[in-house]
Order: C-alpha cells, then sequence, then structure tokens
C-alpha cells in the first residue's frame, strides 16, 4: 500500500479576510516528484507553508509522514528551500558552513557538509560569509542546506531562479537521481513548465484551488484543460518540455 | 589615587562585577536583536523601565528593591511589544515607539504627581554603577546564568530565527518560545542595565558591542564571543576611566564603546580598501 507523505483535506488558507487556498485535498506519495504550477498569486508558496507548519490553515488538516501536523517531530526528513531567499540579511555573520548546518538536532557531520558542498560546487566558499557571496552562490549554499540532512523529503520553491543555466540543469538532474535511486519525494515549485514536464511525475496546477491534478501527459490531453487555459496555451505549455498533445 | 587602590573599594568591586555581567548578557542578546533588527527595543524598555522606576517611587516602594519591583512591569511590556511586533497593522518600530511613549508619558505624570523630579528618578535615568547592591549583583549574576544556558541550550535554534524566522519554524523550532525568552531576558537585562549606563543609555549595550564585532566579518560563533568582549572591556575600562577622571561611569562607559567601535570599523574599512 502507497505510503503518503503528504496528505491534505479540504484546506482552507485566508490572508486578510481573503481566500488564498480553498479547499485543498490532494496527496504525495513516498518517492514522488510532484511539480506545482500556477500563475502569481495562486498560492504555491502558501500552500508550502501550511504543509510546513509556517503558516496555520483557516480550515482542514493536513499530515506529514501518516502524523496530523501538530503531532509531527521528524523534521529533519525534509529539507525545505524557500523562495524568498532576496530577504536575507547581507550583514548575517554566518559562514557557508554554519548554514548548511541550519537547524534543530543538526550535529556537526563533516562528511555530509563536504558532500552536499561539493554537489552544489561550492566547497571552496564554506568559511566565507554567506553575506559576501552572489546571489547565485547564496542560492547554492541554500539548496546544500536543504539537502544537508539527507532529507526523505525535498520541498524545493523556485530553486534555481539566480542559478546559471549549467547550475541549474545540474540541479534539476540531481533532483531526478535522488528521486530515482534515493527514493527521496521532491516537491518542486516553479513556472518552468518545461521543467516540469522534464522531471516530476505529477503535476499540480493551483489557481487557489486546484485546478488539476495528474500526470503531465494526462494533463496535456485533458479537454478540461484545454478549456481552462485554452487549447493554443495547452499546447505551448506541453510543448515546451517535447511532449505532444494529442 | 592608584588602579590599585581603586580597585580594592568593595563598591568598586562590586560595580565592576556586576558591570561586566551585565554587559557580557546585554551584548549576547544584543547579537540576536541587532541581527533581527530590533535594535531599538533596548530603547523602547529603557523607557518602559523610567515609567516603572516611577512607578515604584510613587507607590514608595524602597529604593532597595526598585529594580525587583520594576522588573514585573518591564517584562509584561517586552511581550506586549514582541506581541505588537505581530500584529500585520503596526509595525515592529511602531510597535516600540508606542510602549516607549507609553513609558515615558507614565513616567512625567507621575513624577509629576509625585511632587516634580525627584532625585532618585534622575538618578536612574543617568544611571550611576558604583552604587550597585548585594541584591543587584546577585540578579546580574543569576541573569549572567540563565542567558549563558538559554544561549547555549538554544544555539541552533537561535541560529535559525535569527537567520529566517519563517525557515526556522519550517524545521519545527519553535520559534515562539524562543522570541518570549529572548524579549524577557532583554527585559530583566535592561533593568539592570539601568544603574550601569542608566535608562538614558541602555540600548547602548545592546547595540554599541554586537555592531563593533559584525565589523570583523566572523563566524556567527566568533560575533557573540567578540562582542561579549568589547563589552566587558568597555565596562572596566569605562569605570576606571570614569574614576580617574572623575566622569559619570555610565556615559564613559558607552563613549569607550563608541571608540571600539569607530577603531573596529576604520580597521575593517582600511582591510576592505586593502583588498580591493
Amino acid at each position: 500500500m502507497p505510503v503518503n507523505i503528504i496528505r491534505t483535506e479540504k484546506l482552507t488558507f485566508c490572508y486578510d479576510g481573503i481566500e488564498v487556498l480553498q479547499d485543498i485535498s490532494f496527496a504525495v506519495q513516498k518517492g514522488d516528484y510532484l511539480g506545482v504550477a500556477g500563475p502569481n498569486g495562486s498560492g504555491k508558496s502558501t500552500l508550502i507553508k501550511n504543509i510546513l507548519g509556517i503558516l496555520p490553515p483557516r480550515e482542514g488538516s493536513i499530515s506529514l509522514f501518516g502524523q496530523p501536523l501538530a503531532d509531527f517531530r521528524q523534521w529533519d526528513k525534509i529539507g525545505y528551500l524557500p523562495q524568498r531567499l532576496a530577504a536575507l540579511n547581507n550583514h548575517f555573520p554566518g559562514t557557508v558552513r554554519e548554514i548548511v548546518q541550519l537547524g534543530v538536532g543538526r550535529k556537526e557531520n563533516i562528511q555530509n557538509i563536504k558532500q552536499v558542498l561539493q554537489m552544489m560546487d561550492i566547497e571552496h566558499l564554506s568559511s566565507r560569509l554567506i553575506g559576501e557571496l552572489s546571489y547565485g552562490e547564496q542560492q547554492r549554499a541554500m539548496l546544500a542546506r536543504a539537502l544537508y540532512g539527507k532529507p526523505e523529503l525535498l520541498i524545493l520553491d523556485e530553486p534555481t531562479t539566480a542559478l546559471d543555466p549549467q547550475t541549474r540543469d545540474n540541479f534539476y538532474l540531481l533532483t531526478q537521481e535522488l528521486n530515482r535511486h534515493q527514493g527521496t519525494t521532491i516537491i518542486l515549485i516553479t513556472h518552468d513548465t518545461g521543467v516540469l514536464g522534464n522531471y516530476a511525475r505529477h503535476l499540480l496546477y493551483l489557481d487557489k484551488k486546484i485546478v488539476f491534478s495528474g500526470t503531465f501527459e494526462d494533463f496535456c490531453t485533458s479537454p478540461d484543460m484545454a478549456g481552462f487555459f485554452g487549447q493554443a496555451s495547452q499546447h505551448i505549455i506541453c510543448h515546451q518540455h517535447d511532449r505532444s498533445i494529442v | 589615587m592608584s588602579l590599585g587602590e581603586i580597585l580594592s573599594f568593595a563598591f568598586v568591586q562590586r560595580a565592576m562585577l556586576a558591570g561586566v555581567l551585565i554587559a557580557a548578557v546585554c551584548s549576547i542578546l544584543g547579537v540576536f536583536l541587532v541581527l533581527r533588527r530590533m535594535s531599538l527595543i533596548g530603547d523602547g524598555l529603557a523607557h518602559i523601565t523610567f515609567g516603572s522606576v516611577a512607578v515604584v517611587l510613587f507607590i514608595g516602594i524602597s529604593p532597595l528593591y526598585i529594580t525587583l519591583a520594576a522588573l514585573p512591569l518591564v517584562m509584561i511590556s517586552s511581550l506586549a511589544i514582541l506581541k505588537l511586533t505581530r500584529s500585520k497593522k503596526i509595525h515592529g518600530d511602531a510597535a516600540i515607539g508606542i510602549v516607549s511613549s507609553i513609558g515615558i508619558a507614565v513616567g512625567i505624570v507621575l513624577a509629576s504627581l509625585s511632587g516634580g523630579y525627584n532625585v532618585d528618578l534622575f538618578s536612574y535615568l543617568f544611571g550611576n554603577i558604583l552604587t550597585v547592591n548585594q541584591t543587584e549583583l546577585l540578579l546580574s549574576f543569576i541573569l549572567f546564568i540563565i542567558v549563558i544556558c538559554y544561549v547555549i541550550y538554544f544555539y541552533h535554534d537561535l541560529f535559525a530565527v535569527t537567520f529566517d524566522e519563517e525557515l526556522a519554524r519550517s524545521m519545527g523550532i519553535k520559534t515562539k518560545r524562543i522570541n518570549i525568552l529572548l524579549f524577557i531576558l532583554t527585559a530583566v537585562a535592561a533593568v539592570l542595565a539601568m544603574k550601569v549606563t542608566g535608562i538614558m543609555l541602555v540600548s547602548a549595550l545592546l547595540i554599541l558591542p554586537p555592531l563593533t564585532s559584525l565589523q570583523l566579518s566572523i563566524s556567527f560563533r566568533m560575533t557573540i564571543i567578540v562582542s561579549v568582549i568589547f563589552a566587558i572591556l568597555s565596562v572596566i575600562c569605562g569605570i576606571i576611566v570614569s574614576f580617574l577622571l572623575n566622569l559619570p561611569a555610565g556615559g564613559t562607559i558607552v563613549i569607550i564603546n563608541v571608540i571600539f567601535l569607530l577603531i573596529i570599523f576604520g580597521i575593517s574599512r582600511c582591510k576592505n580598501n586593502l583588498g580591493k
């Protein structure tokens, strides 16, 4: 029987009385690679913040690894890269090494640190202060942080916005490798539907509520989606990752 | 008078010890506050302390217990600031402004009702470290131990919350608990620091040593340690210089802190320019 890593039931969330998420019910199974897409303000990041307990939902329930969110304690199982890296305080005195280990109960594991710094190609920056780095290097340091604890669930909110194409491609290949060979469950939020088509197994399209949930193939062949986006737009989205609609 | 003679006085030793303990506490807590852009909380709490001292003097509690009596009021006010800063409609600086205005207003009104500004209230405004009593020394020591334990036990949580509070929450860190403790400890430190620098300059102890340390661009752990070193040095030098030159200790300690900041800032700028 498939294990649900995340399950939400009738999730609703409001910012100052305005509904941002409406009746969101979905599940992510162990080993899945879920892509989350949607227009700006569609609630993608808010959904993730609800799931991680950063923002409390107004209604509905969330469970992580089979436990209600309120009882969940195994946070080391989750690696999260937030979207909002631009707010990073450039005077923050943490070194890259300190940032990678950031978090509760994260005992120093030199081998792990070395490994994730190598993965992100920032081993030479380990003693530099995070504020002294370029935006792209900061992004890589934050990705290394998300990967450090060898998480079972990796949640990436717009992870490659500041990366050069080479690093971006390498990063997505790494997520694919983690997903396929180590069974890491991945949730990827991005506007890049080409990336979602190439790497994600399932797609969740949000616009305050779930517009579509299923495989990318289903998305590309769905008459409902053709109706929602218009056939031309659906074709463009699906064409971006070399998949043709029927 | 020689340095040895100055240090042989019991009240100077008590002042030195209390000053070192309080400065260390403020410089540790200050690192977290400065990095979270909450530096002005020291100023706000100092104003609240002024109001609280006025309340205590108005009620007629013995000056010996003023520090103890003012503590609960300042602690409650610090939590009010925390609560207000969490409000979506009020920004953090405005929240501090609201609470500190209330503190000052209450202080002025009560001082007026009790027959004008009396000497006791003025002594708290400008501080007099040499009048630190046994109770205050004991409180300073207890606070120092609590803050050290708090920082050691919650180091990873504090680091994460200081870096990014939302990210910390996503790791399951109970950020509310960390914030409440940080604000309460800062409130206690602010009350005790009023004897060292006076209410007017409490925030200097919370801001200047961390800021000096931050100029060195060193790791987070070292920033805290170096901040404590600067704070302790400023208190020791400040008390000695004030004694030798017959200057007010509080102001002298703050001026020495500023001198440290300017020196380190200058060195850091030169280093950066040479590096380019």
